[in-house]
């Protein structure tokens, strides 16, 4: 791993949302920190700051991970993607997206974007899933607003879209 | 309904449809724009060093070490702000009152662990932290006051010292003689209740950021906040600025549940700075700042006793209420808020002409005492609603049945509570049997006896409430503040292009309010839906906007727009008439196109809007006037919005695990503008009331230390605990303008009772009652372990 001095910064090197991307970092610079001010791509949201709430969630080497828990200098040289990749340039929202949408899945929207990361991840490995799975991965994240009733339905109805 | 009479315009096609929000794409998309995603060029940023102690006399503060920081701009105490921000306090025409002032930096003294000392300012926030540690703070450490029973007392160490006592709000509400009529009953039931303190806890944390253009001397504040209009009110008055010259706008706002609804100090330290510095100035909370400082919710000591007669007919309701308010009294709402809500709502939709409510406002050594989600109610109708289910045991009566007697029926309306409050054009028996309907109750009662005889935990809880929403003018939000929160205005207006823009003094923050909105002006102006943005969450919409607070949005702001529609409709049909040459009385406006009755000949608003806007002789110049109207509505009095709520449980008597098996919801608010934002609303104050049942708890340590500090502690409700829910709306007619009632708070008035009923419902082989929430899995345990050792409770 490399080593960077206090109070000093270096630079970051990554592929972020499959473009290569460069900013500055100190050794203790969160992942969240350098993606939202070092980059300003603030798609990504802070919640909590100790992994409990989700919001920040990211797919890092295409496996979804706590980018408040995640130091920018750990991720140099690996693959990051985050909410702002999975919509294409015509804006128009992917089956997952557009499944949250239809079954009223987000309210004020804030932790939107790591649960949909964090579901990026799991509907590949597990392309049909029961609720229970759902539940279960969905218990990885706080959502004050909804009550998880319309994003249940729309990780379900999702996943279907995304099969066909 | 009257409204859809008017033959001009088309039958709703928005109110009451499903539509899917525009907010939506831009927040999955990551494109939604929050406080802390902004960053101006020339940013400084702030961190703040707070007391770590709960209460002591502030001796030195000494910042040089924190100055000697490279990147830091400058360090603010107390004495900085001296001249130059003026100190606030929430003002209330409540007698014995004392008004604690805001301060944004505390001086000569601090009172809650977490208080803000200094603000340190630096060029990132990372340097801002590491300056902000290097203060050292020369504190003389008073006693904490933690108990608010004990802080009551006379002869306690006093928090403010110029009030004289800890005590800073009492009031009474007296009706009838408690003591005669309670003699009289032959059932009795009381005891004392505590839910136990509350975090609003949105998932986005506080955040301002504050520019100046010093050239113009103005100040814009964008802010994590739903009551921007207030805000911007508040900084103008704390900097000496005239209102023009200060906005303050909340852009996309990640939840507030009553956190982000009043005026704190971090908001004012920033605006101050700003203007000082003369360079844009944030400050964004991270979660253990939240949960040091933000405002709390639901801390109350009841001690309540209702009386029945043999027939189980209420006849009188007595509770003393302590109100543990923290540290000072939030701005502007005051500390009256909650702990007075709770007397004002205790005697509940219930038929009950004697009462005497009592309430001690205490301020403690923690964050102050705010709004969240149902304010006073979600207390107030565990307390009652536990009080009907424990004598509905001792008269030997089905609780639906003791609450179907005692319920005010529609015949009784209006019907005067025993406090004051009015309750009108509201089902509440409607709720009840709907409620029942739905969960199937006598089959559920058939149930429970079947598994009780296997020796098994299951329990049926249900909650009647009523609460008041959409208040005009007449009602105070809070007792006594002299604020008007009961009007609303629309600004909507056409331009040059066809675009249509409506702006309000709301400030939406996860409602779909954009949407709801929109729909009600494409229905009343007969515009496209996606023709009109809305506007909100901006003190500079209109000239009074105050926020999006007390269930009163949709009710107001609805209104609002259905005048401003109809005026600028009527204003639209008059230059149609003359560009088709007919009479204003044969056309139609739908869809964004004014059409003549029974014909194909028709004018769209963008060709409307050229022919008065751009092309010069089309129009006579008294038809030119710009295509723009306003409507302010005060529904006066506000409409009472009412449901029922049944919960069933099963408790694992080994691991103490609640698990909640079905949710039903009969409400009633009126007409649904969009039914599935109306059902995501009731879901998510659902969960918030199954966490202040369940899970969530904000704990201090007797030295007024928080235990509570991180997401890990505090338990906010996870698939785990929610079940999946079940709405039934009852659409009476309301006596609101649209018919519309506001529905944001109900689900977290209603879960916490309805759960508390389920879980002593479950217990009750056990001789238990629940008389405090949360049921954390240590507090039950220790319940049913007292009822498992305690046979004589068991017998009776």
């Amino acid at each position: 791993m490399r080593r960077v001095a206090k109070d000093t910064k270096a630079r970051v090197t990554l592929t972020l949302n499959g473009k290569k991307t460069t900013g500055e970092a100190e050794s203790r610079t969160l992942l969240t920190d350098f993606l939202r001010h070092e980059i300003g791509m603030t798609g990504t949201h802070v919640g909590c700051e100790h992994g409990v709430c989700g919001c920040c969630t990211v797919l890092i080497d295409g496996v979804a991970a706590r980018a408040c828990l995640t130091l920018a200098q750990a991720a140099d040289g690996r693959s990051v993607e985050t909410v702002e990749s999975l919509t294409g340039l015509d804006g128009k929202l992917n089956p997952l997206q557009e499944a949250l949408r239809d079954h009223h899945a987000l309210q004020c929207g804030f932790c939107t974007p790591g649960i949909l990361m964090s579901f990026t991840d799991f509907l590949k490995r597990v392309p049909d899933p029961t609720v229970e799975q759902v539940k279960d991965v969905l218990g990885g994240h706080i959502c004050r607003c909804t009550g998880y009733q319309g994003l249940i339905d729309a990780m379900m109805d999702g996943a279907k879209r995304l099969r066909s | 309904m009257t409204d859809t009479l008017d033959p001009r315009v088309a039958r709703p096609k928005h109110i009451g449809a499903r539509i899917p929000r525009t907010e939506d794409a831009r927040l999955l998309t990551g494109r939604g724009r929050f406080v802390d995603d902004r960053e101006p060029g020339g940013l400084l940023h702030v961190a703040f060093r707070r007391s770590d102690h709960a209460h002591a006399t502030i001796r030195a503060v000494d910042t040089s070490a924190a100055r000697d920081i490279p990147g830091v701009v400058a360090v603010l105490t107390a004495d900085d702000l001296e001249g130059g921000l003026v100190p606030l306090s929430a003002q209330s025409r409540m007698k014995g009152y004392y008004a604690t002032p805001l301060l944004a930096l505390a001086k000569g003294k601090v009172r809650y662990a977490g208080e803000p000392v200094a603000a340190v300012i630096a060029t990132s926030r990372y340097l801002a932290e590491d300056a902000a540690a290097l203060i050292t703070i020369d504190l003389d450490l008073l006693a904490p006051l933690v108990d608010p029973e004990a802080a009551a007392r006379s002869g306690a160490v006093l928090l403010h010292e110029v009030a004289g006592t800890n005590v800073i709000v009492s009031r009474e509400f007296r009706r009838g003689e408690v003591e005669v009529r309670m003699a009289q009953a032959t059932v009795r039931v009381g005891g004392r209740f505590r839910i136990r303190r509350k975090t609003p806890c949105a998932m986005e944390n506080r955040a301002y950021l504050a520019e100046y253009d010093e050239g113009r001397d103005e100040l814009v504040i964008q802010s994590a906040s739903n009551i921007p209009g207030i805000s911007r009110n508040a900084i103008a008055e704390a900097l000496q600025m005239p209102g023009s010259r200060v906005r303050v706008t909340a852009p996309d706002v990640g939840g507030s549940f009553g956190g982000k609804g009043s005026v704190y100090p971090e908001e004012l330290l920033v605006a101050f700075a700003a203007r000082r510095l003369g360079r844009p100035v944030k400050w964004a909370s991270d979660r253990k700042e939240d949960l040091l400082s933000t405002s709390n919710g639901f801390d109350e000591i009841i001690d309540a006793e209702m009386g029945f007669d043999a027939e189980g007919r209420i006849l009188a309701l007595a509770a003393d209420v302590i109100g543990d308010i923290g540290a000072y009294s939030i701005y502007p709402w005051t500390a009256g808020l909650e702990p007075v809500q709770v007397v004002s709502f205790l005697p509940g939709p219930y038929r009950i002409d004697t009462y005497r409510g009592s309430v001690r406002a205490v301020a403690t050594c923690k964050p102050p005492m705010g709004p969240y989600r149902g304010v006073g109610r979600p207390v107030s109708t565990f307390v009652t609603e536990r009080l009907i289910d424990m004598a509905a045991r001792k008269l030997g009566v089905d609780p639906r049945d003791l609450r179907r007697q005692n319920l005010v029926s529609d015949a009784e309306q209006p019907y005067k509570a025993a406090s004051g409050i009015v309750w009108d054009k509201s089902d509440f028996i409607g709720c009840l049997h709907a409620a029942c309907d739905r969960i199937d109750y006598d089959a559920l009662r058939e149930k429970q006896r079947e598994i009780r005889a296997r020796g098994g935990s299951f329990g049926i809880g249900i909650a009647s409430y009523a609460e008041l929403t959409g208040i005009g003018s007449r009602i105070s939000v809070a007792p006594g503040m002299p604020i008007n929160t009961g009007t609303e205005t629309a600004k909507i207006s056409i331009d040059a292009t066809g675009g249509i823009t409506a702006a309000f003094g709301i400030a939406s923050h996860g409602q779909g309010l954009e949407t709801t909105l929109a729909q009600i002006v494409a229905d009343k102006l007969g515009a496209a839906f996606a023709d009109i943005r809305v506007i909100h969450g901006d003190s500079a919409a209109v000239p009074n906007a105050t926020g999006t607070y007390a269930s009163r949005s949709l009710v107001l702001a609805g209104g609002a727009a259905t005048l401003a529609s109809e005026t600028l409709r009527t204003k639209l049909l008059s230059v149609a008439a003359h560009l088709l040459e007919t009479s204003a009385d044969d056309l139609i406006a739908a869809d964004g196109r004014i059409t003549i009755a029974g014909t194909d000949r028709s004018v769209s608003f963008k060709d409307l809007a050229r022919a008065v806007y751009l092309e010069m002789g089309r129009l006579p110049p008294e038809l030119r006037d710009e295509l723009s109207a306003s409507g302010t509505y005060d529904p006066v009095f506000g409409t009472t919005s009412a449901a029922t709520h049944i919960a069933t449980v099963s408790i694992d008597t080994e691991t103490c695990e609640v698990k909640i098996e079905r949710y039903v919801v009969a409400e009633d608010c009126g007409r649904l503008v969009n039914p599935m934002i109306v059902d995501g609303q009731v879901y998510g104050g659902v969960a918030q009331g199954i966490g202040a049942a369940l899970t969530e708890e904000v704990v201090y340590s007797e030295d007024g230390q928080i235990l509570s500090a991180t997401l890990a502690d505090y338990v906010i409700p996870s698939t785990a605990e929610v079940p999946r829910m079940e709405v039934v709306h009852i659409e009476t007619e309301a006596p609101t303008l649209g018919g519309y009632r506001g529905m944001g708070e109900g689900g977290t008035i209603g879960a916490p009772a309805a759960i508390a009923n389920a879980v002593a419902d479950a217990l009750s082989p056990l001789g238990i009652e629940i008389h405090e929430l949360p049921l954390t899995p240590e507090r039950l345990f220790r319940l049913i372990r007292e009822g498992q050792l305690n046979p004589a409770a068991k017998a009776s």
